[in-house]
């Protein structure tokens, strides 16, 4: 009686489980299904795209692909994209691995306040200084330019730069940076040979997220580019103008552009969250 | 950093090799001062420059349709926006998204993360799929939303309606907020999911399973135990989706432009759309500094409720 009993407690906890797991299944199919239907879409003819209803089964076609660059240069804003992620990334983090060295090893009184200080930059909404920096950009001559993205991108992201990169350096143990010091080592060695190895998996997610930040970063390149220094995200927004029905285009363009980003992100979830919530959530 | 412990360890070993490595952590405590001063002096400029510019622009007459005529006409310009028929509407639109998308990736994003916590089959594919959404930019989740899944037509929404006997929603004209708010909560849920699904791994196992024996339902379990242990997880989440919803703008800017009316312009929108396409840069600073003061306001609290945990960690 009391085996029968227990039996059937187990079954009844296997049969929870199973409908749990397809419940979540279930969820997550229903939340990855946007994405899933661009991609299928991107592999539509135009007719197929539009079709009524949609269709799930149709001929798959390359052409989208191959004609990417015929309505839009995409190799254009996509190179502008590389560009202006990867050089903001590489400029702030040479500005934010030294700021967080000196305030994760040799804090001050002031440490805490300038990192409070530090996040509340991030507060500042953009369209606050939409309009001089609009202006500025125009009297330099910056407007629609690689260079002033890079500037602003760089910006907006060192404050999450530093607080990741002082997390990180924070769990290294102070001994080990002083028998570098033991050894004769100057301050560049330390960081360079003992520091940088150390946190290499840390830094590592902290350029990924500022990547994945720049990438799909989509105010300030909207406002301040046009044409010659539009990154991706810009391009995308050319398809919201009703000049006719490009959206197997559309979702072939969209598809290139988030894939690798989405891979990026696949690959690095678990330490993005400690960037993604300053380090408050681990 | 006064004396290391090396310090008086080395001392016994050599006098020499003592005074030169604390010498060097002296050196690189001086130096490293300076080492923070390049972040700190950017952000610096950063914040200054412009929303000083910003304030000065709001105090005089300033449009670019009309370059020479700059005088000085004190609060004329908040007064125009502050009574501007965009104004009101985009105050309300602004605290009507971030409410609701709070509200709604909050709650599934609790659920869902209760729900993937227990073990099942194929857990890190589904995680994977789940957080998909935060990495695509949004330009192209608007435009997918709008020309995919929402239309009137060819939409996938559209077919289920039909499928259903239903006639299908114009999503865009007839409930625009409402289609807005569904982009952004879908692009923003996956956050919520990533950090209280983190948080959730962390939850005492042992602790629910001690008041799992003393007869304690899954209600009950989720209400004293889960909800909460994700109260921080919770607050962070608040706290950044705020930041980020008070200045949504690449969705309204692709999908509806603000309309139809004022219908979907949030206060984002409408300072854009007055600096941008109407030239008139005074009234438009005006605005910006409102933006600025309402999300400070809105910091002050949030930084408050998690402010502090973030700091006192170590």
């Amino acid at each position: 009686m009391l085996n029968f009993n227990m039996l059937s407690l187990k079954q009844r906890r296997r049969l929870n489980t199973v409908l749990l797991g397809t419940l979540a299944w279930g969820v997550a199919l229903v939340i990855f299904f946007p994405i899933f239907w661009m991609i299928l879409t991107s592999f539509k003819t135009e007719i197929d795209a539009f079709a009524t209803p949609p269709q799930l089964f149709f001929t798959p076609t390359l052409e989208n692909y191959t004609q990417i660059n015929e309505r839009s240069d995409y190799f254009h804003f996509a190179w502008n994209s590389v560009v202006v992620s990867f050089g903001s990334t590489i400029i702030g983090m040479m500005i934010a691995v030294p700021a967080a060295y000196s305030m994760a090893f040799f804090e001050t009184k002031r440490t805490k306040t300038t990192l409070l200080w530090m996040l509340s930059t991030k507060m500042l909404p953009p369209v606050g200084v939409l309009v001089p920096i609009y202006l500025l950009f125009k009297d330099m001559g910056m407007l629609d330019t690689r260079l002033g993205l890079v500037i602003i991108y760089t910006l907006i992201n060192l404050p999450i730069m530093v607080w990741m990169a002082y997390t990180y350096f924070k769990e290294i143990p102070k001994e080990v940076l002083e028998a570098a010091r033991m050894d004769g080592a100057s301050l560049l060695q330390e960081i360079w040979r003992v520091l940088l190895p150390m946190s290499k998996g840390g830094l590592a997610s902290t350029v990924l997220l500022s990547l994945i930040l720049c990438w799909n970063e989509a105010f300030w390149s909207l406002n301040l580019t046009a044409s010659k220094a539009a990154p991706l995200t810009a391009l995308i927004a050319s398809y919201s103008s009703p000049e006719g029905l490009f959206w197997a285009k559309l979702s072939a363009v969209s598809t290139l552009a988030c894939a690798p980003i989405l891979i990026f992100g696949w690959f690095s979830q678990k330490q993005l969250v400690r960037g993604l919530s300053f380090g408050a959530v681990k | 950093m006064k004396t290391t412990p090396l310090h008086s360890g080395a001392k016994s070993v050599s006098d020499d090799s003592a005074e030169s490595v604390s010498g060097i952590a002296k050196t690189n405590a001086r130096i490293s001062r300076y080492m923070v001063s390049p972040s700190v002096l950017l952000l610096l400029v950063w914040m200054v420059v412009p929303l000083s510019m910003t304030i000065y622009f709001s105090l005089i007459r300033y449009n670019l349709l009309y370059p020479d005529d700059n005088g000085f006409v004190g609060l004329e310009n908040y007064e125009y926006f502050l009574t501007d028929e965009g104004f009101g509407a985009g105050m309300s639109n602004t605290l009507l998204l971030v409410g609701a998308v709070l509200l709604i990736t909050i709650v599934l994003g609790v659920l869902i993360s209760v729900l993937v916590n227990q073990r099942f089959w194929g857990q890190g594919v589904v995680r994977v799929l789940l957080i998909s959404p935060f990495f695509i930019m949004p330009t192209v989740s608007a435009l997918i939303w709008k020309n995919l899944l929402l239309h009137p037509v060819s939409g996938v929404f559209a077919a289920i309606w039909t499928f259903f006997g239903a006639q299908p929603v114009d999503w865009f004209s007839e409930y625009p907020m409402l289609a807005i708010i569904i982009i952004v909560s879908w692009a923003w849920l996956p956050f919520a999911i990533l950090l209280l699904m983190t948080a959730m791994q962390s939850l005492d196992q042992e602790q629910q399973e001690a008041a799992r024996l003393d007869g304690a339902g899954p209600w009950a379990l989720f209400y004293h135990l889960t909800l909460p242990h994700l109260a921080r997880p919770i607050a962070v989440v608040v706290m950044i989706e705020t930041i980020f919803l008070l200045s949504i703008f690449a969705e309204i800017f692709t999908t509806t432009g603000g309309g139809p009316g004022y219908e979907t312009t949030n206060l984002a929108f409408l300072i854009y759309s007055q600096a941008l396409l109407q030239f008139d840069v005074g009234m438009a600073s005006a605005g910006g500094l409102i933006a600025v003061v309402l999300a400070n306001v809105a910091a002050f609290f949030l930084v408050r409720l998690v402010g502090k945990s973030l700091t006192d960690k170590n």
